[in-house]
This record gives structure tokens, C-alpha cells and sequence, in this order.
């Protein structure tokens, strides 16, 4: 059985006017398998799903798929349509449901004609509940999507692909928003289906799960397959070594002795829209020389937090002294000139401003400077020749100082925002999820410069939904679940995981 | 079967040759409603020529139609730079116009050097208050600007009635709801003796040129450019996202209302309610025609003045509605609107065995 080829892509090669984002790709998939697809960001994993599924016409190349009668046919290339006749589905690392209809309506979206006279929802209803039954997979069919948590909508996303019959399932992503619990449940879940045959592509770029989940690994690095292992045969450097072609660097975090409180709160407390945003008497102190880490499903008030932090919000009550001095006026501004460093969660939508030049992008939050700003104008010269010592000195890779900001890569805008953040010197760094959706060279190279101004004496804040980031920087973890802190002192991992979900370890 | 993807890059040739393309082909489809009219085209085309280019009365006529439309122009640019939908620099025209008058017609007696400044400063305040307004309205509250300034017209034409029946009365206009004339050390100097064309165009340019610093090259300029391209980033970098939508406010009424001051104190002399045929709607128009240029608004101003005066030529000359030239103005703002949309996507023929 495990031996029927039911997917093969051949010789696919695509480029995008001169970057080629994949070179001759071929990856076999076999009958209850799940491959696991490994490569830092812009190795062409998007670019080779998509034209999996008819988004992207090939330059060169071929696409056959497992027909019913058990024959290898040519996939009709470009259009999504053939891809999902022939039983292929995806589940998004963006999830792509309305939030305003139920679980049942969402499932049913894009399988049901739009124009029939009547819904035959009980036939469907049986369909859904023989699915659930089979694969341990549950929701609520009545609730409105918008009112579940972000492990149950995934789950919809899921059943959604099933009910569509799907034989070969991309999963990409899937656990960035999960906590350990639910992502070892989603796993079972799939190993379950897999016994039935359906086969499994997973992108992922934590090696951990890459390692405990999947039968095969294969790594694409700069568009092309560089290799493909069992993964009985494999273990973390090995992977690693293959995705970026060197060790990954360890990170020394050699012990320092800790200064001054930097950054306090004191009882503070911020009412939110919800329970889940908001703070309640929270306390929290960061020493010189500390990375505090706050580890957390996302929505249970970080982004509260992040916000106070970086001057959005004011508090509702409490106090909150940076470097001993009381904070009364709450903007970016202030916060900034107090020697807060912010680097945003959603780099794209709140770091830069993507119509604008890289070389502007990197003085944005240095408007005041004399050496930029002379009597209100622009001194470009300095602008210029600043974006050019900064590009080099962070490496930040592009068509060039006077391209606009959106023409970077992900990896790249961290990059810029990273140099913007750490040329200030602050004293107090608030990285919010630095390292997501980041390839493991940029991610390392955040860390590097975390642990270099770790040692200069900032104190820092680190919020992650990735456990194991927090625990290989943090010299401090704290758990954040409904808007309360909880110091998780010298817990294991599964203790912090079980926190997470709010249960008491 | 086409594909449409977008392009990375549009390249600078491509941006400023499709609207003017574009302009060519809306010119080229007027000939459609002349030809249903019954006019012959050639005759109709020669004669719209002749009301542009034909003397020198009929071109610099041509520039004092486009000289209040680069004001209001100007005005659209820099609100809409920073996403402030200013729809109400007809409005602030008036305000301007009538600010104007009110220091202008006696009130002070000074020399022209003196005297002309004051108008156009006071002209220039009373625009900025008329847009400073709904834009305290915006950041305070919510408001949305684009129905605040909108009706905001509505309510200043109606005061500027009010005021031509009362205060502002002409007491020897006979009857007529008009204002006094400017004194004649406020009026701005003609530029060519015996022709309308005044002092106002090159104030106009000069605001243009002003502006385009202003946006390029001030701070002022890059926080308006930040917050209009994304208020969010901009908010986090620690720009004040409020001032900055204040000051682009402020800008922007107070060239809507220099167009105002304009128009009163270099062409008409006198304040009555027909004094802008909708140049602060128009000059929507030509913002977005330019795209968003401050020297492009120069260019695209001038484009639909010429459309608008040559379009008069020919409807006296051969007989035909001069709304024609309102069915031009739009029919380039269309084929601009679509030829943006080429210059951003590029058209893919895609094989048919592919698919």
C-alpha cells in the first residue's frame, strides 16, 4: 500500500522575471505518507504549492496525479478548479473562513452549488459526522466560526478539505498558532488519517514537529530540491545543515549578572475588548542584561501588553516606570525618546510603510534627529549615506536604498526594522514575535542581535508563540493566559505547554 | 485566454505616458457624441484648437480658466496624499473668496504690497479654518470627512448667500446680491495688459512648486506621505497621526481658499454666488488626473481648462453643446483611471493547450 505513487511532480521550474523561484523541482508522494517540506522563507515551498494548485502556471514541467481508475494522469495545469476535481486541498497558514457564517456553512462553501433550489443539509451533516467519527476531528457545527478559538477554526479548515474528498492534503503552517497540546492532538489527528490513505505534504519550519510527525523530509533551498531524507535517518543538524548549507549557530548565552530594573509594572491594569485582551493587575519587572520571555497562545493579551509597551495604550490603573522614571504620558513618541525599542508583531502592517523607499523606512523613527531633520527639511544626503551604512551592516538584501519597502523580502523587512531598532541603542527592547514566518538564517540573526544588546545592558521583552524560541533566549519565562501573568520559574516544557492552555502545572 | 498579474516595478515612463495617452484617446473619443450631434469632427476638432491656441487672447484665457483649478488641484493633492478625503475645497474657495472681500473692499487701507498679502493671507486662514473644522471632527470623533466636507459645501453656499444679502451687500449694486468690488490696491495685477490673465497663475505655480517641496523634501511632507500610506506603521514609528492629518488639513483648505481669493481679487473684482462653477469639485479631477503630482496638477490643470475653453470655442463656432467638454474631462479621467490599471498589471496571453 505505502508504496503507490499517488502525486509526482516533475521537473517544475518557475521565475519570476529574473529570480528563478523554482529550478526543475521533482518530489514523488506516496500513498499514506506525510512529507514534510522544509526550506528558509523564499526557498520556493509557496511558489511550488501554488502551482500545485493551478494559482501559478509552470515554465516548465509536469504535474500527474492518481486518477480514480488508478493510473498516473497529467494534471490540468493553471487552474485551481482541476486541482481540487483531482483531490487535492490545502489548509492555510492564513485561515481563509468567514467568520460571520457557522462551522456547517463554512464547510460547505465552494462544494455546494450556490444556485439549488434547497440545501440538503442532513445529507451533508451525515457526510461531516462519519468524518469526525473517522478522524477524531470535532467542532461545533451550529457556531459561528467567529466565536471559536484558533485550534477549533483550524480544525474546520480541515474538516473543510476532507469533505471535499481530498486525497492529497498540504498543510502550511499548521501549528504556528497552536499551542504544544493542541498541536500534538492535530497530529494524532492526521496520523489517524493517513492509516486511510489520504496522504500528507507539511511545511513547517520547526524541526522539532518536521522530526516527530513526518515518514519523509525534502528541503528546497534557493528553488531547488536539495535533498530528501527518511526521517528515521535524520535528526536536527542534519536538516538544519541542509536548509541553510551550514550549522546553525548556537546560541552562547554566556551568564551575566543582571543591573538595574529597567522596565517595571506595577498592578497595572488595561481593560480590553474582551477578558482575553486585556491585563489584569499585572506585575512584571526586567532587569539590565535580562530576556524576559512571555509565552502564550496568541489573543490572551499579549498584544495588550505590546501596545502599553510601545506607548498605544494607556493603562486603566497601575504604574509602569522605565529606568526608574514614572511613565504619566503615553505615545510612541515618548516611549521611543525614553529609549524603547518596539519591533512590531505584524512587521508588514505596522513596521513599514511600504510604499516608501528602504532609505526612508530607516528614519522613520528618527524625525526629531538633527542630522536628519534641518529646520523641518529632509537631509537626504545623510538619509541616503545612513541607509547605505545600515543595508551593509544588517545585510539587508534588495534592489536598493531608493526601492520601496514592499519590494523586500519578510526576512529582509525584519532586517530593516532591526537596524532601524537597535542604531537607537535603546535601553528597553520590545520584540513582538521577531522571528515569525522567518527563515532560519534571519531568525538567527534576530537572536544574535537580542543576545549582543542583552550584553550591552538593555533589558528585553520577548513575546513568542514559538516555546521553543522563548526557551532558548529567555533567562526569565512567564506564561500569559486571559490577561494574567504567571512566572513559570525553571518549568519543563510541557509544564509551560499545560500553563499556556490555562491549566495550573 | 489572458492572465493579468501585476507588475513589480511600473516604470516611470509608463506613469507619465499613460496619462497622457490616455488623454489623446479621450480627446479621440469625443468624436463619437460630435458625430451623433451632426457637427463634422474635423471642423469641430480645429475649432476646439482654435479656442486654445488660436491668439493670444484665446490662450491666456485658456491659463486664467486653469489658474483656480491648480489651486484646487492642489489642495485635493494633499489631502488625499495623506488619505483626508477633502471634498470640500469648493467650499473653502468661497470661504476664501469671501475672507477676501470682507478685508478687501475698504476695511483697510494700505498700500498693494501690503494690502494684497493681507488678502491672501486672511483668504488663506479662512480655507484652512473651513477645512481645519471637519478634520477636528475626524480626529475627535469619527466623523468621516468625505460626508463632513461635502455637506460643509452646501452650508457655506447658503451663508455666502446669507452674507451677499446682508453684510456683505453691495449697497450701490442696484439690488443685486453682490459683494463691493476689491479696492483697487488689492485687486492682482494683470499680467498682460488688456487680458484677464493675472497675477493669481503665478501665485498658483508658485504654490505648485511649493507643495511639491513641501511633500518631497520637508518632514512635514514625509509625515503626511507615511500617514497616508499607512497610518498604522506610521502611528507605531511615533508620528502624531492626528497633527499630521491637522497640518495636511490646514495646507490644504488654505490653497482651496488662495483659488477663492484668486478668482475674486484677480479676475472678478466683485463676490456674487456663481463665482466658481465647481472648480473645488473639478479640481478633484485634476488631482487625480495628475496623480497625485503637485506638478502633474500644473499639467492636468491645463489640460481640462483647454478642454473646457476650447470646448466653449466650438460650441459657438459649429453649434454644439458645450457640455461636451464635461463629457471630455470624464471620458479622460476613465481612460487615465483604466491606463493606471495597465501601467500596474501586465497582460499574459497564456497558451491554449495549457489550459
Amino acid at each position: 500500500m505505502k508504496n503507490t505513487r499517488v502525486l509526482s511532480l516533475k521537473n517544475l521550474s518557475k521565475r519570476f522575471g529574473t529570480v528563478v523561484a523554482n529550478n526543475s523541482v521533482n518530489i514523488d508522494l506516496y500513498r499514506g505518507e506525510v512529507l514534510s517540506l522544509l526550506g528558509e522563507n523564499g526557498a520556493g515551498k509557496t511558489t511550488l504549492m501554488n502551482m500545485l494548485f493551478g494559482h501559478y502556471v509552470p515554465d516548465n514541467g509536469s504535474i500527474d496525479v492518481l486518477g480514480d481508475d488508478g493510473i498516473m494522469e497529467p494534471l490540468t495545469l493553471g487552474h485551481p478548479q482541476a486541482s481540487l476535481d483531482a483531490g487535492i486541498g490545502m489548509v492555510h497558514q492564513h485561515f481563509t473562513l468567514a467568520e460571520n457564517l457557522t462551522v456547517l456553512d463554512n464547510i460547505l462553501l465552494g462544494s455546494e452549488k450556490i444556485w439549488a433550489w434547497r440545501h440538503d443539509h442532513l445529507k451533508a451533516r451525515n457526510k461531516i459526522s462519519k468524518i469526525m467519527d473517522k478522524t477524531g476531528l470535532s467542532a461545533p457545527l451550529d457556531e459561528k466560526v467567529g466565536k471559536l478559538t484558533v485550534g477549533e477554526r483550524q480544525r474546520v479548515e480541515i474538516l473543510k478539505a476532507l469533505y471535499q474528498d481530498v486525497k492529497i492534503l498540504v498543510l502550511d503552517e499548521p501549528t504556528a498558532v497552536l499551542t504544544p497540546q493542541e498541536a500534538d492532538t492535530l497530529f494524532e489527528n492526521i496520523k489517524a488519517m493517513t492509516k486511510d490513505g489520504l496522504s500528507v505534504i507539511f511545511i513547517s519550519h520547526k524541526l522539532r514537529e518536521v522530526l516527530t510527525f513526518s515518514n519523509r523530509i525534502a528541503v528546497l533551498r534557493h528553488g531547488e530540491k536539495v535533498g530528501e531524507i527518511a526521517t528515521s535517518d535524520a535528526n536536527e543538524k542534519v536538516i538544519a545543515r541542509m536548509m541553510v548549507g551550514e550549522d546553525t549557530i548556537e546560541n552562547p548565552r554566556d551568564k551575566i549578572e543582571l543591573g538595574n530594573p529597567i522596565l517595571e509594572l506595577h498592578e497595572i491594569s488595561l481593560i480590553g475588548d474582551s477578558a482575553r485582551t486585556s491585563l489584569n493587575s499585572s506585575n512584571l519587572t526586567i532587569h539590565q542584561h535580562e530576556i524576559v520571555g512571555i509565552a502564550g497562545v496568541s489573543g490572551n493579551g499579549q498584544s495588550v501588553l505590546a501596545k502599553l509597551i510601545s506607548g498605544l495604550l494607556e493603562p486603566d490603573s497601575g504604574t509602569l516606570n522605565i529606568n526608574g522614571e514614572n511613565i504619566k504620558y503615553f505615545s510612541p513618541n515618548e516611549m521611543q525618546s525614553l529609549g524603547v525599542g518596539r519591533i512590531p508583531e505584524d512587521r508588514h502592517h505596522d513596521g513599514v510603510i511600504g510604499e516608501m523607499s528602504v532609505a526612508e523606512n530607516l528614519i522613520i523613527e528618527r524625525l526629531n534627529d538633527k542630522d536628519i531633520n534641518a529646520q523641518g527639511f529632509l537631509q537626504n544626503k545623510e538619509i541616503n549615506e545612513n541607509a547605505k551604512q545600515l543595508i551593509e551592516k544588517y545585510d539587508i538584501r534588495g534592489p536598493g536604498v531608493d526601492a520601496k519597502a514592499s519590494l523586500l523580502s519578510g526576512g529582509n523587512i525584519q532586517k530593516l526594522i532591526l537596524a532601524r531598532v537597535f542604531e537607537c541603542k535603546p535601553i528597553v527592547i520590545l520584540a513582538n514575535q521577531p522571528t515569525r514566518g522567518l527563515d532560519l538564517g534571519a531568525a538567527n540573526e534576530v537572536a544574535r542581535r537580542l543576545l549582543e544588546a542583552r550584553a550591552r545592558g538593555a533589558g528585553i521583552l520577548l513575546i513568542s508563540e514559538d516555546l521553543d524560541e522563548i526557551i532558548a533566549l529567555s533567562d526569565r519565562i512567564i506564561v500569559i493566559h486571559d490577561g494574567s501573568l504567571t512566572e513559570a520559574h525553571n518549568a519543563g516544557r510541557e509544564a509551560i505547554g499545560l500553563m499556556m492552555a490555562g491549566e495550573s502545572a | 485566454m489572458i492572465r493579468i498579474e501585476p507588475r513589480e516595478m511600473p516604470s516611470k515612463l509608463w506613469t507619465i505616458g499613460i496619462p497622457i495617452i490616455s488623454a489623446f484617446i479621450a480627446i479621440l473619443f469625443a468624436a463619437i457624441p460630435l458625430a451623433l450631434a451632426g457637427a463634422n469632427i474635423f471642423e469641430a476638432y480645429a475649432q476646439m484648437a482654435k479656442g486654445i491656441f488660436g491668439s493670444t487672447f484665446a490662450f491666456t484665457e485658456m491659463l486664467t480658466r486653469a489658474t483656480p483649478l491648480i489651486f484646487t488641484g492642489l489642495a485635493a493633492t494633499i489631502a488625499f496624499r495623506a488619505k483626508l478625503w477633502n471634498i470640500g475645497a469648493e467650499g473653502q474657495l468661497y470661504l476664501g473668496a469671501m475672507a477676501a472681500v470682507a478685508v478687501g473692499t475698504g476695511l483697510i487701507d494700505a498700500p498693494s504690497f501690503i494690502l494684497i498679502p493681507i488678502i491672501l493671507f486672511t483668504g488663506a486662514l479662512a480655507g484652512a479654518v473651513g477645512m481645519a473644522a471637519p478634520t477636528y471632527l475626524k480626529t475627535r470623533f469619527g466623523a468621516d470627512e468625505v460626508v463632513t466636507t461635502l455637506l460643509l459645501n452646501f452650508i457655506i453656499i447658503i451663508f455666502l448667500q446669507m452674507m451677499l444679502e446682508g453684510p456683505l451687500k453691495d449697497p450701490m449694486g442696484m439690488g443685486w446680491p453682490q459683494s463691493e468690488p476689491i479696492v483697487d490696491n488689492g485687486v492682482l495685477p494683470q499680467l498682460i495688459p488688456r487680458m484677464r490673465i493675472h497675477t493669481g497663475l503665478i501665485i498658483a505655480l508658485i504654490s505648485a512648486g511649493v507643495v511639491h517641496l513641501f511633500l518631497s523634501k520637508s518632514i512635514w511632507g514625509f509625515k503626511i506621505r507615511a500617514v497616508g500610506e499607512n497610518a498604522s506603521a506610521a502611528l507605531h514609528a511615533g508620528i502624531n497621526v492626528k497633527r499630521t492629518f491637522m497640518g495636511a488639513a490646514i495646507v490644504s483648505g488654505a490653497i482651496a481658499g488662495l483659488a477663492g481669493v484668486s478668482e475674486v481679487a484677480g479676475l472678478r473684482g466683485y463676490l456674487t454666488t456663481d463665482l466658481s462653477p465647481g472648480f473645488g469639485y473639478t479640481g478633484i479631477v485634476v488631482a487625480m488626473l495628475a496623480g497625485l503630482s503637485p506638478i502633474g496638477v500644473v499639467i492636468s490643470a491645463i489640460f481640462i481648462a483647454s478642454i473646457f475653453v476650447g470646448a466653449d470655442t466650438m460650441s459657438r463656432a459649429i453649434g454644439v453643446s458645450s457640455y461636451l467638454a464635461d463629457l471630455v474631462v470624464a471620458l479622460s479621467l476613465i481612460c487615465v483611471l483604466v491606463g493606471g490599471f495597465i501601467a500596474r498589471y501586465k497582460f499574459i496571453r497564456t497558451n491554449k493547450e495549457n489550459i
